[in-house]
């Protein structure tokens, strides 16, 4: 156990009496659950006495004494889940993975938590593997969900994810296109700019798929710092007025094809981004196959959960 | 001062007394569990419950942590009341049967059985050990843990606590376990809570007779001659 480790989570949220949790939720992000001695370690550097720590720390079920596995695989076991046989979804999971509820697997790969409410309830029912929402689960789905985690759910599946398109941009003064069709990123046509840092200056590529964060550039970036960006035809700044509700460095507009703005954050590695869009579809019927043909009625701001219409 | 009715006595209190320490000042019987002076209020185990206001405002209220208020209309025995502490009582009753305090107390409000199923608890969540440890002992021993029908009282991680020094005050200010304790002889024990404590006699070299609460105490008796 790494006593300056725990110290410095302490130092991070001094002086606040609320702090308790966000450091418990620190060392677990750390640890992956609460080591007993980190628990002792945090009582002397705090000053708050063992058995208040404790008390905390199993109240909340987010906490865990237990060390656990790599994925975390939650099942909602809440009414509306429950009536939607979630019980059986548990049942498919614990036998897939040979543990039972609340145990892991012996090679530490899997975890397996029941929830009681992930508040979505008409997404039922939700299985919730590392952070990642899987709704309308069925029985047939399980084996594929631990499919993706072993993969890792972090990668993108560019085909499949519907979070993710291709966006058509131009410059937000001169609006001539930014399209690059000779340089693909993601195997779409990238959207060139030219930035400015550090005395600098060169060309930068930027996926044109929204959701996708993939660049290349002339001269390397180092991240954490606010770059300018340039139209490569009429050399106008591309600066809003608008900051990034990330980390308040100004957003960066361009217009997209077909109506709207879309808003990236001028800081490199900060993926703080903005999607508006004036055209005729919004929401979920944006990217849907049926847009055209459906017969439901859309509402003014768009389809945001679109089972019931497709 | 604070001028209240309690039972329809016009009484005048001390600002910030409890309407629990006014009644019985003034001489009006309310039962308590988890309430002892010197301790926090807790407002744990309901029995001390009063009726304030008047008509269709009339409430329900914890006495030991409600403050006396100017012009405040409290009874103590009204017929509302007494239901709430039967029931309170019954419930009490279900869940730790073997209790003396809590036998006495039903066996005085006439409650003479009990309709719910019978739970052999040996805790009712009173808190009065904790904030014994806590307040009067400096020790910070023991403490609530996890919620809902899982909480329970104990130490950290179930073992004994680094700053326990065996003072046995949680036992002694008990309401489900207390005076059961068989002392030296641990395994005669009802509630089995000495034989996870182990009393401090059985240590008693290293901790003398410092903040000891077992009186009288057997083993000190027996030590002596």
């Amino acid at each position: 156990m790494d006593e300056s480790a725990i110290g410095e989570i302490c130092d991070k949220h001094v002086g606040d009496r609320g702090g308790l949790i966000s450091i418990l939720e620190d060392i677990q992000a750390k640890y992956g659950y609460l080591p007993a001695e980190a628990l002792r370690t945090l009582a002397e550097k705090t000053g708050h006495s063992l058995v208040d720590i404790y008390g905390v720390a199993t109240f909340y079920k987010s906490f865990s004494f237990k060390r656990r596995g790599e994925h975390l695989i939650s099942v909602c076991l809440g009414t509306a889940c429950h009536v939607r046989l979630a019980p059986i979804i548990l049942e498919e999971f614990e036998r897939q993975l040979g543990i039972k509820a609340g145990e892991t697997t012996p090679d530490k790969k899997f975890s397996l938590e029941t929830v009681n409410c992930l508040g979505a309830c008409a997404l039922g029912p939700i299985v919730v593997v590392d952070g990642h929402y899987f709704s309308n689960v069925n029985t047939r789905r399980v084996s594929s969900i631990l499919k993706k985690t072993r993969a890792g759910l972090d990668k993108i599946e560019i085909k499949g994810d519907q979070r993710i398109f291709p966006i058509e941009v131009s410059c937000s003064r001169c609006n001539r296109s930014l399209m690059n069709p000779g340089h693909l990123i993601d195997g779409y046509p990238s959207v060139r700019v030219t930035v400015s840092f550090n005395q600098k200056h060169g060309w930068l590529a930027l996926s044109s798929l929204y959701g996708s964060h993939n660049v290349s550039s002339e001269y390397e970036i180092p991240d954490d710092i606010v770059v300018n960006f340039f139209c490569p035809h009429c050399h106008a700044e591309l600066i809003g007025a608008s900051k990034c509700a990330e980390c308040g460095a100004p957003m960066v507009p361009m217009i997209v094809r077909g109506g709207g703005v879309v808003q990236i954050c001028s800081r490199y590695g900060c993926k703080g981004h903005m999607l508006d869009l004036i055209g005729k579809y919004k929401g979920l019927c944006l990217n849907c196959a049926n847009r055209e043909t459906c017969t439901f009625p859309i509402p003014e701001g768009g389809v945001w959960q679109c089972d019931e219409y497709c | 001062m604070i001028t209240l009715t309690i039972n329809g006595l016009d009484l005048s209190v001390e600002k910030g007394t409890t309407l629990l320490e006014a009644a019985r000042f003034f001489g009006f019987p309310i039962p308590t569990l988890c309430h002892m002076d010197g301790l926090s209020p807790y407002g744990a185990c309901r029995l001390c419950v009063v009726e304030i206001g008047e008509g269709s405002k009339a409430k329900l209220v914890s006495s030991c942590t409600y403050p006396a208020e100017e012009g405040l209309k409290v009874r103590t025995a009204s017929s509302r009341v007494v239901k709430a502490r039967k029931m309170i009582l019954e419930l009490l009753l279900a869940s730790c049967p073997q209790s003396k305090i809590i036998q006495d107390l039903a066996s005085a409000h006439n409650v003479g059985q009990q309709r719910f199923r019978q739970e052999h608890e040996d805790c009712i969540l009173c808190g009065l050990c904790v904030r014994m440890c806590k307040e009067q002992m400096m020790a910070k021993a023991i403490g609530f843990r996890g919620r809902g029908e899982k909480r329970s009282i104990g130490t950290p991680f179930d073992i004994k606590s680094d700053v326990c020094r065996l003072c046995g005050g949680c036992i002694y200010v008990c309401p489900a376990c207390q005076l059961r304790c068989t002392y030296n002889e641990p395994e005669k024990a009802i509630c089995g809570a000495c034989a996870n404590l182990s009393p401090p006699c059985i240590e008693k070299e290293e901790f003398d007779d410092m903040m000891c609460s077992m009186e009288p105490c057997v083993a000190c008796e027996l030590d002596k001659d």
